[in-house]
């Protein structure tokens, strides 16, 4: 499941460590809100990045499901399953 | 532990400004004298962050339909259009609409927020797909939410990714709902209103834009932006509100696609809130009337919005990336927006604090808000004022950056607030 090297994982934690500067480590347990200091908007936003680069369209309600970088990545892995 | 426990990060903010004695969240008017003018805790306040674009909410005429209504038919309807029946005025309200878009339908409701409620929850259902522009207002994400269709957003005035989220779509059931708006509320920039057509008309899906800011504002007979652009005949619907340029309360949707009147049956945020009160209804009929009767007051906005961008992008300020009535200086951090915002209105003038969430890319926004009915003088002072300001601030170059300006106001303290 947690495959290091697994394509979408990489590209959501690439995307994460830009628009969080590095600021923060990050595992599958970070929280995306409380411990990024992200607002709606701005976690809506570095999805938009992810969606370019893995060619997705993620629906706002699945957004709205994720907690932790765990949840994005395993929703990402999901949603490109189907696409 | 509390119930409000989840809203900390709010708190804390709202906290930090309670002890000030302005707020601008909790800010009070003691009169409002005309459509410039306030008194705040007793002092002479100039506007300008109103949204009163054209100055109707004292013109007189507006001011004589909204009494006699009130008079003739009493101070509320006590009920919704559906359960309890329309008035005269609401149907005629809704004539008047459909006869300035040169549309087929129009309906009319409670707000501009609940009619992009009542008109996205609708149209987009179970299988359907709405396509946000990321910059859009409140009202749309939360119509889109309230709906059972699958929602994605595209980048703010992007049509090439609208084009990829469309084609992503492609194959996939369902009808393709792309909503946009004509200025947006936050910078003032436009949408790019011809290609997003082009782009919606080959991916076969329909088009709703919000002209919440632009109606009586831009377009030669004020209908807006995609009167401006040509493109009328590709909006399938123009979604509204009577609470700016008409200076009432209220929202609209106009459109010309068959079967539209359905919609009075099936949309809730139509269906289960009251009407619009009687003084309010004959109140924007006679604002719909005046705007349209009255071009040069576009002109005279126009006018005023270009002499304030053109006075601040002299200054030095960073504003949004188009002369329009919105006008929003950009801050470096909400404290500082905070701190100029006050210093502002110690020297007596009214403007707005905008913030993230509510603003694309965590900008901290000064947003002003131009009218019609503003002098050459008051804008000209409310450039000084800008000026003084953010030099105190730090903000904005000590010397003048354009030889010859008419701003420069006689150097006077400005208090820097937040001490
Ligand atoms: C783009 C946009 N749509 C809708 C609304 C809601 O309109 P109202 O305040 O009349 O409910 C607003 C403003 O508040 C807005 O800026």
């Amino acid at each position: 499941m947690n495959d290091p090297d697994d394509p979408v994982r990489m590209v959501v934690f690439d995307t994460l460590r830009a628009s969080t500067r590095g600021a923060v480590e990050l595992s599958d347990q970070t929280n995306i809100v409380n411990e990024l200091g992200l607002d709606s908007v701005a976690i809506m936003d570095f999805v938009m990045e992810i969606e370019d680069r893995l060619d997705v369209s993620v629906p706002l309600d699945r957004i709205a499901e994720v907690e932790t970088v765990g949840d994005l990545v395993a929703t990402m892995r999901d949603l490109e399953g189907k696409g | 532990m509390s119930l409000f426990d989840k809203f900390a990060h709010l708190s804390d903010v709202y906290r930090g400004l309670e002890g000030r004695r302005f707020n601008p969240f909790n800010i009070a008017f003691d009169v409002i004298l005309s459509p410039t003018e306030a008194m705040i805790k007793g002092r002479h306040i100039l506007l300008l962050g109103t949204n009163n674009y054209l100055g109707l909410t004292h013109d007189p005429a507006v001011i004589g339909e909204a009494i006699e209504a009130i008079r003739n038919f009493g101070s509320g309807t006590t009920g919704s259009r559906i359960a309890n029946g329309s008035y005269d005025g609401h149907m005629q309200l809704e004539r008047a609409l459909a006869d300035f878009y040169g549309r087929k339908f129009a309906m009319v409701f409670s707000t501009g927020y609940q009619a992009n409620l009542g008109i996205l929850a609708t149209i987009a259902g179970k299988n359907d797909h709405l396509i946000l522009d990321a910059d859009s207002h409140a009202s749309i994400y939360d119509g889109s939410r309230l709906g059972h269709a699958q929602v994605t957003r595209f980048r703010h005035n992007d049509p090439d990714d609208l084009a990829r989220r469309l084609r992503r779509l492609a194959g996939t059931p369902g009808d393709k709902v792309v909503v946009i708006e004509g200025i947006y509320s936050m910078l003032g920039d436009t949408a790019p209103l011809r290609e997003l057509v082009q782009v919606k008309r080959e991916g076969g899906a329909y088009l709703v834009i919000d002209e919440a800011h632009s109606l009586g504002v831009l377009g030669e007979t004020g209908r807006g932006l995609a009167e401006a652009e040509d493109v009328e005949a590709d909006v399938d619907f123009i979604v509204g509100t009577f609470s700016k340029s008409l200076g009432g309360v209220g929202g609209f949707c106009v459109s010309d696609l068959d079967g539209f009147e359905v919609l009075r049956v099936a949309s809730r945020p139509y269906m289960f809130t009251a009407s619009l009160p009687p003084s309010v209804i004959a109140a924007t009929a006679a604002a719909l009337h005046q705007l349209r009767s009255r071009p040069n007051l576009r002109r005279q906005l126009t006018e005023n919005a270009k002499r304030l961008y053109g006075g601040l992008v002299d200054l030095g300020f960073h504003l949004g990336p188009e002369p329009n009535p919105i006008v929003s200086a950009i801050m470096p951090d909400p404290e500082t927006a905070f701190a100029f915002w006050t210093s502002l209105l110690q020297a007596g003038l009214y403007t707005n604090v905008s913030l993230p969430p509510a603003t694309p890319r965590g900008l901290a926004l000064l947003r002003t808000s131009v009218s019609a009915a503003h002098t050459r003088h008051q804008i000209d002072h409310a450039v000084a004022l800008f000026a003084q300001v953010g030099r105190a601030l730090g903000l904005i170059p000590h010397a003048r950056v354009h030889r010859g300006t008419p701003h420069e106001a006689p150097e006077g303290k400005i208090s820097v607030a937040g001490e």
